[in-house]
């Protein structure tokens, strides 16, 4: 008899407890994320001004996009300054198959999350060996790449992008901006569950370790070369799907827009800000500095948001490189 | 004489143009404990790795378990029971010292009650007081617990401590052998790389002695140690020190 066995019966109870409390959270979580879709719905059979759903669109693809960015740049500790890249090849992927086939927008949600993962894949597969600084410059090739294709393919309107007529939104939604900001409620939502599950899970665990230490995770029995293509898969398809409804949204796509600087400081700043360890911070970050941008493109100028997304993340990276939630967690510690 | 659990067989390791290693045969029988021995640069780092899996073989043969597993990955043979700690020890920081046992667990198929498996290594340790803490705000002999601990949980047959006991004080010294003497009675064999030579002395029934990538002696410690060629290159240095 293995001494396991028995301590078995001393043990069952704590453990049975322990699942219980992580059933109890699941339930609560589910509860949130319908309830959160539910105010949404609410939202669009209420507010009449438009406006709300345009800036509001803006704010929720933060969510998803800064979601995504965690899975591989938080979690796993990969700093992908490639965030666009992913982003970029859902928006055309969207594109394409509306202007190809006249595609549902829920038909180019997988088909974007599909050719994201493969990208993410080949991205892990060809960048492999280096690590830190190196990977995070790999990312950024990946980028210039992505963009200097779509310039020179003419189907793609090349540099001065192309206009296409989103399909007619379900007359349960309320009008085209309402569905999309449904939809995109929808992407951030599930990419939220994703995250959160690689989070509470032996997967996640294995992605904290491999960022501790890639030697002792894998002299550990961590397959680390597979766990490291997943995170790299799994955050690809994620910013690739938050990507796809993008033409749907603005009827326009620009490479400009989608490669742009701007998006992609994004993506790292807000998971900074908020906190990359759990799952709230990056959305946190994404509502905050989502909703300050915004306020800032009426009040101030556009062109001022990159500065203030700069300002702020330089003041994070020295004062709490930790985000807003490792800031909470010190205060709750030194208590 | 048994079948040994772990071989290495004219295994070499050339960095460049420098011969980091070998030739290099040795075997580890089962629930031995072997000390292994040798000046800085000597190749005992190298040899450890080639062991694990960090390092390919520039030539030679890996055997474990009576398998070949010169090409395997370093978690494949994690996995088939070749442990290691680390001589800077590497927690995986970010997440509580009881978690830092469940990621090996986590990629093995045959624990049933993996917590409780973790609470039981911790204690056997003397860690379980510190289960919920965050790994990276241990102390030094914390840290060299957590690294055995860590190495430990998924039942290895053979465990490799490179220098386990580094910078520790005479009582820790004491800690971190009754550890591993205790693991080696329940018939795991320990591959100990020591500078500390009491240390290496009174855990090990055999010694190997490395210098400059070759097997200068090979034998029971005494004979070892009073080896005229292994106290030149070894207790000079150290003497000189």
């Amino acid at each position: 008899m293995t001494p396991d066995t028995s301590l078995m019966p001393a043990v069952a109870p704590a453990s049975r407890a322990r699942s219980r409390a992580t059933g109890l959270r699941n339930i609560a979580f589910a509860l949130g994320a319908i309830a959160v879709m539910a105010g949404g719905y609410a939202l669009t059979q209420t507010v009449e001004n438009p406006y709300v759903f345009f800036a509001a669109y803006i704010i929720i693809q933060y969510v998803a996009l800064s979601t995504g960015w965690n899975v591989l740049g938080g979690y796993a500790g990969y700093i992908n300054f490639g965030a666009t890249a992913f982003y970029g090849a859902g928006a055309y992927t969207g594109a394409v198959l509306l202007k190809a086939f006249d595609a549902s927008v829920f038909l180019c949600l997988p088909a974007a999350a599909a050719v994201g993962a493969v990208l993410g894949l080949l991205m892990g597969y060809m960048t492999l060996r280096v690590q830190g600084v190196y990977f995070a410059i790999a990312t950024i090739a990946l980028v210039v790449m992505a963009h200097t294709l779509v310039l020179n393919l003419e189907y793609l309107g090349g540099a001065s992008g192309m206009a296409l007529m989103a399909p007619e939104a379900p007359s349960w939604s309320g009008g085209q901006i309402q569905f999309m900001f449904l939809v995109m409620l929808g992407v951030a939502i599930l990419s939220v569950v994703v995250a959160r599950w690689i989070e509470i899970s032996w997967v996640g665990r294995g992605f904290r370790a491999l960022r501790a230490s890639e030697d002792a995770a894998e002299c550990a029995g961590v397959p680390t070369f597979k766990l490291k293509l997943s995170a790299c898969a799994i955050s690809g398809a994620i910013l690739a799907m938050t990507g796809a409804p993008l033409v749907f949204y603005a009827s326009f796509i620009e490479p400009e827009t989608v490669f742009g600087l701007a998006l992609a400081l994004n993506a790292i700043a807000m998971p900074l800000i908020g906190g990359k360890k759990s799952w709230p911070g990056p959305i946190i970050g994404a509502i905050l500095l989502g909703s300050v941008q915004q306020a800032a493109t009426i009040t101030i100028s556009s062109e001022l948001n990159i500065l203030l997304v700069g300002v702020v993340l330089i003041g994070f990276v020295a004062v709490a490189p930790d985000g807003i939630l490792g800031l909470l967690d010190r205060k709750g510690a030194r208590k | 004489m048994s079948e040994p659990i772990l071989h290495v067989e004219g295994v070499e390791k050339v960095f460049g143009s420098l011969k980091a290693l070998g030739p290099v045969t040795v075997s580890l029988q089962p629930g031995e404990r072997l000390g292994v021995i040798g000046p800085n640069g000597s190749g005992k780092t190298t040899l450890i790795n080639c062991l694990t899996g960090t390092l390919t073989p520039t030539s030679g043969e890996v055997w474990f378990l009576g398998r070949k597993v010169t090409n395997l990955a370093p978690h494949q043979r994690a996995r088939m029971g070749l442990a290691r700690s680390f001589q800077i020890p590497k927690p995986f920081t970010g997440m509580t010292v009881l978690e830092n046992l469940l990621v090996p667990l986590d990629h093995l198929h045959d624990v049933a009650d993996p917590h409780g498996r973790a609470m039981e290594v911790l204690a056997s340790v003397g860690l379980a007081g510190r289960a919920q803490h965050e790994a990276g705000g241990l102390t030094q002999l914390e840290l060299r617990k957590l690294e055995l601990a860590r190495a430990l949980v998924g039942r290895p047959k053979v465990l490799i401590a490179d220098e386990a006991m580094a910078g520790l004080s005479d009582r820790e010294i004491d800690d971190v052998l009754t550890i591993l003497e205790r693991l080696n009675e329940s018939g795991v064999a320990v591959i100990m790389i020591e500078h500390i030579m009491h240390a290496v002395m009174r855990f090990s029934h055999r010694i190997i002695c490395l210098e400059t990538g070759k097997l200068i002696a090979d034998g029971l410690p005494e004979t070892v140690a009073n080896d005229p060629l292994v106290q030149k290159v070894y207790f000079g240095e150290q003497a000189r020190h």
